[in-house]
Formats: structure tokens, C-alpha cells, sequence
């Protein structure tokens, strides 16, 4: 044998013998079950909770062992879970973000679940609304449980609003004068005495799915019902993206692409976001209020952001796993989590049970934003192949963002893009 | 007597193990050397480099768990990829950018800091010292200093000019990116640079000085031809690095605006990990794979020709 030889059959022995070690399928656990449930939170508020509803389950399941939180980025989100999945390394249960839910669903990587909810005694399956279980259906199955169904809405500063002689948006949804134009109005005229007007909050001019709260006022859709037809070249987008550009460019009273401005901080009048982020109004030095959002040309409208929660359908302890999202949702627990996740059941949206674990917000606030927002709101946009589609869109909006933009031709230039990538599905 | 044992001592041992000679006992002891390295070059790097091979003639749909044999679909794929022709020009333009303006930084700062003056050894550490600092935490200051209302544009605005948005320009983001990536590792191109410089005979200076060569001439005629080994390895280096720069474009730019930025390696990454095509990203990776071979493979064919002393 040549040296060479030598060396590769030396190679191919230690390969051998690592993977003959690491390899394989580890024999199933005896004993109890350890969960792993994969979430975006790192709120030590939420992990209490989630830990406390763990503990309770674990008295009376003594074939469950650890059952953990393993909290990833939001940012990085899907990116990790998909990646732990390909390594080999699912987690058992998962939080799914709305913009992913089409394809964790349609691809078969999620375990059923209407039969375990269904027969678990006291779950009210029925309870549900079908409005926030629709995105995570397939043929009548559901797949997630759409744990959080969170309405965006506008906090407002109102210190800085009167500062700037405006009228608060509060005193104009009062004289019914709380439409979009008058929104702009405000927020130019905050921005002119040297503050951030209005923030569309994680839109950074990249994550373009967050102005679904902004076109809805004009009956724009990022393409149609069954996701065939590209939305960005209808009539109804043009001039909503054509306000858009105009408030930013000409009114300034959004601010522009590459500027960091945090409402929370006080450095904006006005921040359209979802109602859980409240809890970052904790210790606000200025007077601040939540109202709907703005009506549009098309009058008003509601958007909302949904997160589901399902069991990987490859993890070993799969039983298990649906057995525990069955108590980790039942009502009693559904009402707990409430305090920072919108429930999906009907009975538990209301003004009181709403009230209880929501201190920081007023009765009008929960009715005008979470209760009428869910019941007439559109789900933010989501489609097969959502990260592809996302990227596309984001870099053919990019020239969007310039002031002498074209509205039209920018339009059409996404439409070019992603008409072949969703035309066919 | 004693002869006659010394023989029957040696027979004995032929006898005893006729296999573990000398030379094979030796042999033995150096794999055993390289036998851990050997181990972990096989599992870390032969092995995943096989598996990305076998990955590319796959379609991986990891949500589904489905890993079908597509043959050559995803080469096909790769030659109608309307992106790529973009994707390949923007990692064109950003290595050459890179390089250029790295090797020519690198070597200017050199010739300056080998003069005998005071202070050369401050001015050696302050640009050296980027290259210890973390990439990421490097990258997240300029991001906040190049924002539209950053550092950057604020010291811009204290002698009157209005600057750019610079992250997100069409070629305002490019050229930041470079410069950034630049400013982070010219130190090390530097530090090489100067020490080649020193070994460069005074002598030789010297007599051409005498001669009547200028400055310029000395330096073209002499100092370039001398360090012409140390620009090889240093542009070898700074193309192969340039090549697989990614955490810089993830957080500046991510890739945009448009797809102004987004690098062969960014794209790589989007394909696999962020719309899930890991059979495709793999057949990405074997391009660059590809490429930087090819790029190594005629920089040093190209040495004869104009590197000089080489040891």
C-alpha cells in the first residue's frame, strides 16, 4: 500500500469508529419523558408563567420529566428552529411565527391535533374562533393552536402631540376625525418641532409584511385570497404606497430609512404595533394612550399578527408532547396566559377576563383595539415559501425608499419579481 | 564468546518479531503524531466537504423530512438562476474593491510606520488593534455610526456636508462595507507588509542611492520586488477572505439594498438556512468552493512570473 493509501485507509477507520460512536438512533429513554418546547420570549414574566404552568402539569404526569423553554431570538427565529430541524434536533414543541405558518403546515411537520384537543375532558375545543384557527388548518385539521392573536394598534404620546397643538387622537376618534390623513398631520407636525412623528415598529424599511397595518386602510393585500395574484400593482396598493411615500418624503412625518427611533423611549408621538408590547410602557415618564388604527379611504379596518403553537409530528415524545399543549392551552390555563398572548377563544374575549390580565390598559382600549380588532381583522401576509417571497419583495421595494422614488414602476418591479414565485402554487 | 551472544541475542529478537522493524516502528510513531489531527481534519473538514457534495445532487425540504436524489437538478438550476449573474458581480466587485484598497492601505501604512520617527510604535498598535477587536461588535458600531443620523454624518454635518444614507445607496452601502471590512483586518496585511520591509538590506538602498535612483525608483526597483513573496501570500489571504466574508454583509446591509450587496457566501446563506433549499445552497457552496481553487490555483501559477527571492 502506498503512503497515501495509508493515510486514507487511516482516515476511513477513524471516521468509521467516530461515527460508529455518534451515530445511529439512541435507544428510546426509558423512564420519563424530558419536552423541550422552543419559544422567542425571554421575558422572565412569560417564562414564570409558562414554568409555572410546567410544574403543575408535571404533578399529575409523572411520565413527563424536564420540560423546558428554550428561548431563540426573535430576529433569528425561524432560521434556528428550521436549522435545529435539520440537525437533527427538533424540539418538540414549537412556536410558530404567522409569516411561517403556511409552510410549517402544508409541509407535514406538524402533528395533528384536533383529535387530542377535541377528546381532552374540559378543553371546549368548540371555544376556538375560526378566525384565529384558520391560518393553521389544512383539509379540516388543525395543526397549531393559535395561542396568540395579537391586534396592532397606535400608542401615542400624547405629552408630545399636545406640545406639538394637535389634538390627541383619543379627542379624534371622539369628534370621528381619526382617519389616516389626520394621523399624517400629526405626525408632521411632531416631527417639526424635532421629535419622531409616527413608527411603523419593525418595519426598519426591510420587514415590508408590518405595513399590512397601513395598506389596510386602503383595502390593499400583498396578493390575493388564494395567494395566486400579486397585490402590489392593484389600484388600491398604488395609493396607499403613494400616501406612504408622501408622508415619509414630503410630510416627514414618519421617519426615514435609517434612523433608529424607539416610541418607548419617548422619542416618537406615535407607534403602530401589537397590543403585547405594553408591557414596554413599564415606568413611561409621559401620558400615553392605546387607540385603533386609523381609518383609511376604505374606512376602518383591523390587522393582526398571530403566533401559533404546535408538536413536531418527527419527535419521539410526540404523545406526550400533544398531551401537554392540550393542558399548557386548556381554558384555565388560556385565561393565565391572556395576561400577554390574545387568546383565540371566544369566551375569554371579553372586556373583564381581558381587564384582569391586561392592568396596564383601560376597558375602551381592550374594546376598541383587542376585541373589535380580532373580530374584523385580516391576518398579516403569509404564503408558501414566505422567507423566498419576503427577501424578493424586500430588495424590490428597496428603490421604494428613495425620494424620488417612482411609486408606479416600483410596484410593478415587485409584481415582476413574485408573480412566477406564486403564480404556480 | 561474547560475540557469538550478542548474535544469538539478535536472532532472537528477528525471531521474536520479525514484523516491527525500525522503520515501521517508526512509522507508527509518526501517525500516531498525526493521527490526532488527521481525526479531526477527516471529521470536521473531509467529511462535511463529502456531505455537501452528496447534499448538492439532493432536494432537502427539512420541514417536510423529505431527502430525494435529484441528480444534477440543482447545477441545472445554478446555470438559470437569474440572481446569480447579480450575485456574482457584487462578489466581484467587493473582492476586488477589498483587496485593492486592502493591499494598498496595508502597504502604504507600512512604508510609514518603517521610518525611524517617534511614535511609530503608538501608530503599529492603534492599527493593529482592530484585528483583536470581535468582528461583530466591530461591525454593530459602524452600523450605528453610518445610519442616516449616525457618527458618521454627524461629523459630515459639522463642516457644512450633507452626507449620504450610506447603508442604504446602491453604491454608498458597497463602498461602507468595504471600507469597514478594510479598517477591520488592514492591520494584519500591515504587520506582514513591515516585516518584510525590515528585511529588505539597507545596503541595497544605499548603493542605489549612490547611484543616483530616486525615491520612487528605489522603491518600484527594489523594496517591491524584495516583499513580492509577502504580497503574494498577503493577496492570497485577502481574496480567500474576501470571498467568505459574511457576518459584515448580515449586519450592515443584509444583503441589500436591493441585492446590491448580497455576496456569494450571503446568498449561500439565504438559499439554505432562510428558505429552507439546503440541496441548493449546497450547490452553491461547491461554486464558491469552485472558485476560490481556481482563484489560489492561478495566483500561484502567476508567482513565477513576478515573485522574485522566493526561499
Amino acid at each position: 500500500m502506498k503512503p497515501i493509501g495509508k493515510l486514507a485507509a487511516l482516515a476511513m477507520a477513524a471516521l468509521l469508529t467516530a461515527t460508529a460512536c455518534g451515530g445511529g438512533q439512541t435507544p428510546a429513554q426509558q423512564g420519563p419523558k424530558p419536552l423541550r418546547m422552543t419559544i422567542w420570549t425571554s421575558n422572565e414574566a412569560h417564562l414564570k408563567l409558562f414554568n409555572e404552568i410546567a410544574a403543575e402539569y408535571k404533578k399529575t404526569h409523572p411520565d413527563v420529566g424536564a420540560i423546558t423553554f428554550d428561548s431563540i431570538p426573535f430576529e433569528n427565529y425561524t432560521t434556528t428552529l428550521t436549522t435545529q430541524i435539520a440537525g437533527g434536533n427538533a424540539p418538540d414543541l414549537a412556536w410558530v411565527l404567522e409569516n411561517s405558518a403556511p409552510d410549517f403546515v402544508s409541509s407535514g411537520a406538524l402533528a395533528p391535533l384536533k383529535q387530542t384537543l377535541a377528546k381532552t375532558f374540559g378543553y371546549e375545543f368548540t371555544d376556538l374562533a375560526p378566525a384565529a384557527t384558520k391560518l393553521w388548518e389544512r383539509d379540516g385539521e388543525l395543526f397549531a393552536y393559535p395561542f396568540s392573536t395579537s391586534p396592532f394598534g397606535i400608542f401615542v404620546n400624547d405629552d408630545l402631540v399636545k406640545e406639538a397643538g394637535q389634538k390627541t387622537p383619543r379627542e379624534l376618534i371622539k369628534a370621528g376625525q381619526w382617519n389616516w390623513d389626520n394621523a399624517v398631520a400629526i405626525g408632521a407636525a411632531v416631527a417639526k418641532k424635532g421629535k419622531a412623528g409616527l413608527v411603523v415598529r419593525d418595519f426598519d424599511y426591510k420587514n415590508w409584511d408590518n405595513l399590512a397595518s397601513v395598506w389596510g386602510g386602503w383595502g390593499a393585500r400583498a396578493w390575493s385570497e388564494d395567494g395566486k395574484t400579486c397585490g402590489f400593482n392593484s389600484p388600491e396598493m398604488v395609493q396607499a404606497m403613494t400616501f406612504l411615500h408622501k408622508s415619509i418624503f414630503v410630510d416627514k412625518a414618519l421617519p426615514g430609512p435609517g434612523t433608529i427611533v424607539d416610541f418607548f423611549a419617548g422619542d416618537a408621538a406615535m407607534t403602530i404595533t401589537q397590543i403585547s408590547r405594553a408591557s414596554l410602557l413599564e415606568g413611561a415618564t409621559f401620558g400615553w394612550d392605546l387607540v385603533p388604527l386609523p381609518s383609511g379611504p376604505k374606512g376602518e379596518y383591523a390587522v393582526i399578527g398571530q403566533a401559533g403553537l404546535g408538536v413536531l409530528k418527527n419527535s419521539a415524545n410526540a404523545t406526550q408532547a400533544m398531551d401537554f399543549l392540550a393542558f399548557f392551552t386548556n381554558p384555565a390555563n388560556s385565561a393565565k396566559l391572556a395576561a400577554y398572548f390574545p387568546p383565540p377563544r371566544t369566551s375569554q374575549l371579553t372586556t373583564e377576563t381581558l381587564a384582569k390580565s391586561n392592568p396596564k390598559l383601560k376597558p375602551e382600549q381592550l374594546e376598541e383595539v383587542v376585541i373589535n380588532g380580532i373580530a374584523k381583522a385580516t391576518v398579516k401576509p403569509s404564503h408558501i415559501g414566505q422567507a423566498e417571497l419576503s427577501q424578493t419583495i424586500r430588495a424590490a421595494l428597496d428603490p421604494l425608499w428613495k425620494a424620488d422614488a417612482d411609486v408606479n414602476a416600483v410596484l410593478d418591479g415587485v409584481c415582476a419579481k413574485i408573480q412566477p414565485m406564486i403564480g404556480t402554487s | 564468546m561474547t560475540l557469538t551472544r550478542t548474535r544469538e541475542t539478535a536472532a532472537h529478537r528477528a525471531v521474536v518479531s520479525p514484523y516491527w522493524t525500525h522503520r515501521r516502528r517508526d512509522n507508527l510513531v509518526g501517525y500516531l503524531f498525526i493521527g490526532p489531527q488527521l481525526i479531526g481534519s477527516a471529521l470536521f473538514v473531509l467529511l462535511p466537504l463529502g456531505l455537501v457534495l452528496w447534499y448538492s445532487l439532493h432536494e432537502w425540504n427539512v420541514l417536510a423530512g423529505t431527502f430525494e436524489f435529484t441528480g444534477g437538478d440543482n447545477y441545472a438550476k445554478l446555470l438559470n438562476d437569474s440572481n446569480l449573474g447579480e450575485v456574482l458581480g457584487g462578489t466581484a466587485m467587493f473582492s476586488i474593491g477589498l483587496v485593492v484598497f486592502n493591499l494598498s492601505l496595508a502597504l502604504l501604512l507600512a512604508v510609514l510606520l518603517n521610518q525611524r520617527l517617534r511614535g511609530t510604535t503608538f501608530f503599529r498598535t492603534l492599527f493593529f488593534s482592530p484585528v483583536v477587536v470581535s468582528l461583530v461588535a466591530w461591525t454593530i458600531v459602524w452600523r450605528f455610526l453610518l445610519q442616516a443620523d449616525g457618527g458618521i454624518n454627524g461629523l459630515l454635518g459639522t463642516i457644512g456636508v450633507e452626507g449620504p444614507n450610506w447603508l442604504r445607496g446602491d453604491a454608498t452601502a458597497m463602498v461602507s462595507v468595504i471600507v469597514v471590512q478594510v479598517l477591520k483586518n488592514v492591520g494584519l496585511n500591515m504587520v506582514l507588509f513591515l516585516a518584510a520591509l525590515q528585511g529588505v538590506p539597507r545596503q541595497l538602498h544605499e548603493a542605489a542611492q549612490l547611484d543616483g535612483a530616486g525615491a520612487w525608483r528605489r522603491f518600484t526597483r527594489i523594496t517591491v520586488p524584495l516583499i513580492s513573496p509577502t504580497i503574494l501570500l498577503t493577496s492570497i489571504i485577502t481574496v480567500v477572505g474576501s470571498l467568505q466574508v459574511f457576518a459584515q454583509i448580515a449586519v450592515l446591509t443584509q444583503g441589500g439594498p436591493g441585492v446590491s450587496t448580497t455576496v456569494l457566501v450571503y446568498y449561500l446563506y439565504q438559499q439554505a438556512f432562510q428558505f429552507h433549499h439546503f440541496g441548493y445552497g449546497a450547490t452553491l457552496s461547491i461554486l464558491l468552493f469552485a472558485i476560490v481553487a481556481a482563484l489560489t490555483l492561478l495566483q500561484w501559477r502567476m508567482r513565477r512570473k513576478w515573485v522574485l527571492y522566493e526561499s
